[in-house]
């Protein structure tokens, strides 16, 4: 079985964030980069199925050069190759421009199975996945939580609201978009990332892959949220704080 | 600009009954119908809705849109996509919305690329500039804001949180039945059977104090710094989704979009940021506290009281602090 599997690149979780001065993203220079917590699940669900049934693992990520250290990490975990589709701007694509760029830089390669992530930690759409499989013309199912390959076939455990499941089957060539917790994240090896130095990663730029068309939305400033509930805060030392606080849910909240 | 609501109705363990979030959207549907001084349209999928669609007319909509077809019965990305472009064509709505459910996530991305468009996911506000339509959505679980306008021509999508708009502020009025039978093929995904896993054990929603814990509990082992701060408060253990994800505590234990919704009289947020997909569950809780060192952490957002900290010591110096004011 060829796997795909898309990651992306974005800030570490615990990043201080600053609106950049333009006010259209983030001052992105001095923060560090990991791989979106769900295309790390998307990755190991990948692996687990190559281990299984055989085949082969491909890494398909979009982003400028520092996704490259990324993409390396994924590939010390056990992918077999990746491609990088080079791309400084990427905030000049919405949605769909970017999933055209992945789809393009697919081109022959014919997986399949292609996983995604479900959502981006950083922008959050939650619709790369699906927009992929349309234009690649492939079935879907979205939010999962177990895979399991049957005679050119898939059956999947989706997630729904309020602890609710459903299985759906569908045929091969298919996508999935692959909810954390699905399974157990793997550590590489330091075999892993010794073999690694040797994979290829095939490099595309996004001009390459020809125009992405139109933008369709435009994010037109990014800002902190207001606060509508006035929280009050608590400061000083701990043992300080904690006393004010006790002291307010004893004597105003009254759930002491 | 006339404005189509799609309502969201689920036959999950009984006849189709609908999906609480698709009051809320219409509501945003009328809100935005006012401002933009535009029609307003509702619409419901499925087979054996008439008493669902019959709800809808008591609603100040123009029309109700009855979408019928046996390959409606059980939802399908495939056929609901088909559906709904369909109707999107025949009534030339150029603003459609949705609720921001697990349904409309699996199939509105779809849609939209099938028109050549992208939707907005996940509004949680909107203003009027200029006569343009300006929807606002988080970036980075919630620590940031971006506004967002469409370009282009439309129909534009987008879908609505939950909890962004109240479904008590829905005028009532009286909208047209409108039967609609679209063309459709059997889908290629197959749905087959709605479950739960085993019973749970756990019912937080009987809790009158939770002490949830997130992310910043940093590791399995740390978890008696939380537990000890539920015990001395009578309180139930609960987590954000990403504690449940590497089994620091069961699935059963989880609040949230995924988990459980509790509303209980004093919720206690330790080590949790505060992801939209979290606060849908606990919001409604009538106090909420929240330990976090983050001062920009979306929990602020939502608690009465907070502490900017140090969970390993605040938590500590916390706990002392309860004892003593539980003996005096």
């Amino acid at each position: 079985m060829k796997i795909v599997v898309c990651i992306k690149q974005v800030p570490a979780r615990d990043s201080q964030l600053r609106v950049a001065s333009s006010g259209a993203w983030i001052q992105d220079a001095d923060l560090s980069y990991e791989i979106n917590e769900p295309d790390a699940y998307a990755l190991e669900e990948g692996l687990q199925l190559k281990e299984k049934h055989g085949g082969e693992v491909v890494m398909l990520c979009a982003g400028p050069a520092r996704a490259a250290q990324t993409i390396r990490e994924a590939l010390a975990k056990g992918a077999d190759r990746a491609i990088h589709i080079e791309e400084e701007d990427l905030g000049a694509f919405d949605a769909l421009g970017a999933a055209r760029l992945l789809a393009g830089a697919l081109g022959s390669e014919k997986p399949d199975l292609v996983l995604t992530g479900l959502q981006s930690d950083d922008l959050g759409y939650g619709q790369t996945g699906v927009i992929l499989a349309e234009l690649l013309g492939l079935p879907h199912a979205t939010i999962i939580m177990q895979v399991e390959k049957q005679d050119g076939s898939i059956r999947v455990k989706r997630e729904l609201e309020d602890g609710w499941f459903q299985h759906v089957e569908m045929p091969l060539p298919a996508l999935l978009t692959i909810q954390s917790g699905i399974n157990k994240l793997r550590y590489a090896t330091l075999m892993g990332i010794k073999k690694a130095k040797n994979k290829e990663i095939r490099r595309v730029t996004a001009a390459e892959l020809g125009s992405p068309g139109a933008a369709s939305i435009q994010l037109s400033r990014v800002y902190l949220p207001s606060r509508n509930k006035q929280t009050q805060l608590f400061d000083g030392p701990p043992k300080e704080a904690a006393a004010k606080l006790v002291e307010k849910l004893k004597f105003e909240a009254r759930v002491i | 600009m006339s404005i189509l609501v799609v309502m969201e109705q689920r036959a999950v363990a009984g006849p189709p009954a609908w999906s609480r979030m698709s009051w809320e959207t219409l509501a945003a549907g009328q809100q935005l119908a006012r401002e933009l001084q535009q029609p307003v349209s509702a619409a419901v999928l499925g087979q054996g809705i008439e008493s669902l669609a019959a709800e809808l007319t008591g609603k100040k909509v123009d029309h109700v849109y009855v979408v019928e077809h046996d390959l409606l019965k059980d939802y399908t990305p495939d056929t609901y996509t088909a559906a709904v472009r369909q109707l999107v064509e025949r009534t030339g709505a150029a603003i459609v919305i949705f609720p921001h459910t697990y349904q409309v996530r699996d199939f509105l991305p779809k849609l939209a690329t099938a028109l050549g468009r992208v939707a907005v996911s996940d509004v949680v506000a909107h203003r009027i500039e200029d006569g343009k339509l300006v929807l606002v959505r988080q970036l980075f679980q919630g620590k940031l804001n971006v506004d967002v306008r469409f370009a282009g021509d439309p129909p534009y999508f987008a879908s609505m949180q939950a909890g962004a708009y109240r479904a008590d502020t829905i005028e009532t009025g009286s909208g047209a039945i409108e039967m609609f039978t679209p063309q459709l093929t059997p889908s290629r995904t197959k749905p087959l059977d709605l479950f739960r896993e085993a019973q749970r054990a756990v019912d937080l929603t009987a809790a009158e104090i939770i002490v949830s814990v997130g992310r910043g509990i940093k590791e399995a082992d740390n978890i008696p710094v939380v537990q000890k701060l539920a015990d001395v408060l009578g309180a139930e253990l609960a987590a954000s989704r990403p504690i449940c994800d590497s089994g620091w505590l069961p699935m059963e234990r989880q609040v949230g979009s995924s988990g459980q919704t509790v509303a209980p009289k004093m919720y206690l947020a330790v080590g949790i940021s505060g992801a939209i997909q979290h606060l849908v569950g606990m919001k409604g809780s009538k106090t909420i506290v929240a330990i976090n060192k983050d001062a920009n952490a979306p929990i602020f957002e939502v608690a009465d009281y907070g502490i900017v900290g140090d969970l390993f010591q605040v938590v500590p110096a916390l706990v002392e602090e309860i004892q003593k004011a539980k003996q005096s």
